[in-house]
C-alpha cells in the first residue's frame, strides 16, 4: 500500500480577461499563492509538472520562481493538461520519487470560439474548409441526440447555465459574476441548436497551482489535508462519440469519461453515492447534463428531475460546479482541470466562502473532458 | 474521384460516383467488417491493417443535427468573409449497417429537421470556392 497523497496548498489567479498579464505571469502568481498556502518555499518542491495549451511552457516559470534545479515536466495535453500534470505528480509521489510536488495549469486565449486546424488533429483540410471543425457543433449534436433519447428539456439546459452564473456571482475568482435567470438564458441567441449563447463557456484566461505532498510530510504542512484518493485518465475507445469525428461507428462504446470515472471510483474505494460535491466539465450546459450520468453520479435520464429539483445547486443534495464551472469561470484550457480540484479542495476544507456548500463535505469528485476524446477524473476526500 | 464532373471534389479519395449520384469513399476492415469514413489505413476497432475501399450507401437516416449560426473562424473555414454568412445545417447521417457520417445538410431550418428522417447524399458548392464541390445530405422528401 503506497502512502497517502494530499493537496496541501492551493493557489489561483482569477479567471477572466487580464490585458497585459501573460499566461506565464498568471502561472507564477498562482504558484506563489499555492506555496504560501502550503507554507513552503519554491526550493522545497522536489517535483513539478504543468502546462498550457497556448500560453507557453510551464517550466519557464522557474526563471521567476528561482532556478532550483527541480525536475519539471511540461505537459501539453489539451483539456486534459491539468489532469495529466496531476496524474504525473500523483505517480511520482506514490512511487516515492518525490515528497512535495507542484502542479500548475494556465492559459490565455483570444476571444471567440477556438479555431483548431484539422491537420493538427489528423483530419483532412476539407473538414475545416467546409465548416465542420467546430467544437460547438459537436456539443450541440451530442446533446441534441441525448435530449431525444433521455427526455431532457430545454429548461433543464437553461437551469444548468443559470446555476453556473448564480455560483459564479458568489465566487471572487470567477469571470462571469452576474447571476442570470433561466428566462434570460433562454432569451439569449441560438448559437448551435439546441444550445444558446449563455449555455456556452468562452475561451478565457486564468491559472491554478496546487502543492501536493505524501506520507508524513502532509501533516507537517497542513492541518486540513485534502487527500487525492485517485486520479484516472483515459482516451477514447471505439464507438464513443467524440469531437472532430468525420464519422462515428454505428456501434456505441463507453465514453472516456465513463471509463475514467469508473476507474477513479474503483481506485479510491469510494462510490458515486458518497460524493458530496462534484466539479464536471461544463463546456456548455449539455455537457454537465451528460457528464452527470457518464460519471455515474446519476442514471441516464435522471438529470431532468435532479436539475429541475435544484439538487445540483449549492445547498442541494449533489452540488455541481460550485465555483461556477467553465460557464462562469471561462475556459483557459490548461487551467480548467486544476480549477476543479482547487474548488473541491476549498469545499472540503470549508474555505469556499460565499460559495461554500452548507452540508457535510467529506468526498469530492472532478471530471475534465476534452478533444479529441480525453477525460481525467479524481476522487478527493478529507 | 468523380467519374463525371464539371467541378472538382474538395479532396481526392473522398467522393466518387457521378455529379447526379455521388457516393462517399470509405473503408472496410477485412478482419472485423468495421466501416470507416474517410478511408482509413487501419481499423480503429480491431487495429487490423488489412483494410479495403468501400463505397458507402447514398441514403441513411438523420442521427443528430444542429445549425451553425455563426461564421466559423478562418482559417480553417474557407467561406468568403466578404459574403454575408448564411447559417447551415450539420448532422450525422447513419448509413444502415455501415457508419454515421458527419456532413453539411442542405436544410438549415430546425423546424424541418428531425432525428430519424431519411437523407440522401448530394453535392454542394464548397464554401468560398466556386470551382469545387463538397458532399452534403439532403432530406429525401425534398425531391
Amino acid at each position: 500500500m503506497s502512502e497517502d497523497v494530499a493537496v496541501v496548498g492551493l493557489g489561483i489567479h482569477p479567471f477572466g480577461r487580464h490585458p497585459g498579464v501573460s499566461g506565464l505571469e498568471m502561472a507564477a502568481q498562482a504558484v506563489r499563492a499555492a506555496l504560501a498556502d502550503a507554507g513552503i518555499g519554491w526550493e522545497q518542491v522536489d517535483f513539478a509538472a504543468g502546462g498550457s495549451d497556448s500560453a507557453g511552457n510551464a517550466d519557464t516559470t522557474v526563471s521567476v520562481l528561482g532556478l532550483t534545479g527541480v525536475p519539471f515536466i511540461n505537459v501539453k495535453n489539451g483539456c486534459a493538461t491539468g489532469g495529466s500534470a496531476l496524474t504525473t505528480a500523483h505517480a511520482m509521489l506514490s512511487a516515492g520519487s518525490a515528497e512535495t510536488a507542484l502542479v500548475v495549469g494556465f492559459d490565455k486565449h483570444p476571444p471567440g470560439a477556438f479555431n483548431p486546424l484539422p491537420e493538427e488533429w489528423g483530419i483532412g483540410s476539407w473538414y475545416g474548409e467546409t465548416g465542420l471543425m467546430l467544437t460547438t457543433q459537436f456539443f450541440a449534436m451530442k446533446i441534441q441526440r441525448y435530449m431525444g433519447e433521455h427526455a431532457i428539456s430545454e429548461s433543464t439546459l437553461a437551469k444548468v447555465a443559470a446555476k453556473a452564473f448564480e455560483n459564479g456571482s458568489r465566487n471572487p475568482n470567477a469571470w462571469r459574476r452576474q447571476a442570470l435567470s433561466e428566462e434570460e438564458v433562454l432569451a439569449s441567441k441560438m448559437v448551435n441548436d439546441p444550445l444558446r449563447q449563455y449555455m456556452f463557456c468562452s475561451p478565457g484566461e486564468g491559472a491554478v497551482a496546487l502543492v501536493l505532498a505524501r506520507g508524513a510530510r502532509i501533516r507537517e504542512l497542513t492541518a486540513k489535508p485534502v487527500y487525492l484518493r485517485s486520479v484516472a485518465f483515459r482516451t477514447r475507445r471505439f464507438g464513443s462519440f467524440e469531437v472532430f469525428s468525420p464519422s462515428i461507428p454505428v456501434e456505441t462504446g463507453p465514453s472516456p469519461t465513463a471509463e475514467a470515472a469508473a476507474a477513479a471510483f474503483e481506485q479510491a474505494g469510494i462510490g458515486p453515492d458518497d460524493v458530496d460535491v462534484a466539479q464536471l466539465q461544463d463546456t456548455e450546459s449539455g455537457a454537465e447534463v451528460m457528464h452527470l450520468a457518464e460519471t455515474g453520479l446519476c442514471r441516464h435520464g435522471e438529470q431532468e428531475a435532479l436539475i429541475q429539483s435544484g439538487a445540483t445547486r449549492i445547498g442541494g443534495r449533489l452540488p455541481v460546479n460550485t465555483d461556477g464551472g467553465c460557464l462562469a469561470c471561462g475556459e483557459p484550457i490548461g487551467a480548467s482541470g486544476l480549477r476543479q480540484v482547487h474548488e473541491v479542495a476549498l469545499q472540503l476544507r470549508g474555505d469556499a466562502g460565499d460559495h461554500q456548500i452548507p452540508g457535510p463535505a467529506r468526498v469530492g469528485f472532478t471530471q475534465v473532458y476534452g478533444a479529441p476524446g480525453v477525460s481525467a477524473c479524481t476522487v478527493l476526500s478529507t | 474521384m468523380l467519374e463525371q464532373r464539371d467541378r472538382e471534389p474538395i479532396a481526392p479519395d473522398l467522393i466518387a460516383g457521378t455529379a447526379e449520384a455521388p457516393v462517399l469513399l470509405g473503408s472496410e476492415c477485412r478482419r472485423c467488417g468495421t466501416v470507416a469514413f474517410p478511408r482509413q489505413d487501419a481499423c480503429s476497432r480491431c487495429t487490423s491493417t488489412d483494410v479495403g475501399e468501400r463505397r458507402l450507401a447514398r441514403r441513411g437516416t438523420l442521427w443528430t443535427w444542429t445549425v451553425q449560426r455563426f461564421r466559423p473562424k478562418s482559417p480553417p473555414y474557407a467561406g468568403d468573409e466578404a459574403d454575408e454568412f448564411e447559417p447551415y445545417g450539420v448532422g450525422y447521417v447513419e448509413l444502415p449497417g455501415e457508419v454515421r457520417v458527419e456532413a453539411r445538410l442542405t436544410e438549415s431550418d430546425p423546424a424541418r429537421l428531425r432525428i430519424g428522417m431519411e437523407m440522401e447524399l448530394t453535392l454542394i458548392p464548397a464554401p468560398g470556392r466556386d470551382d469545387v464541390v463538397t458532399f452534403a445530405f439532403r432530406p429525401v422528401e425534398d425531391q
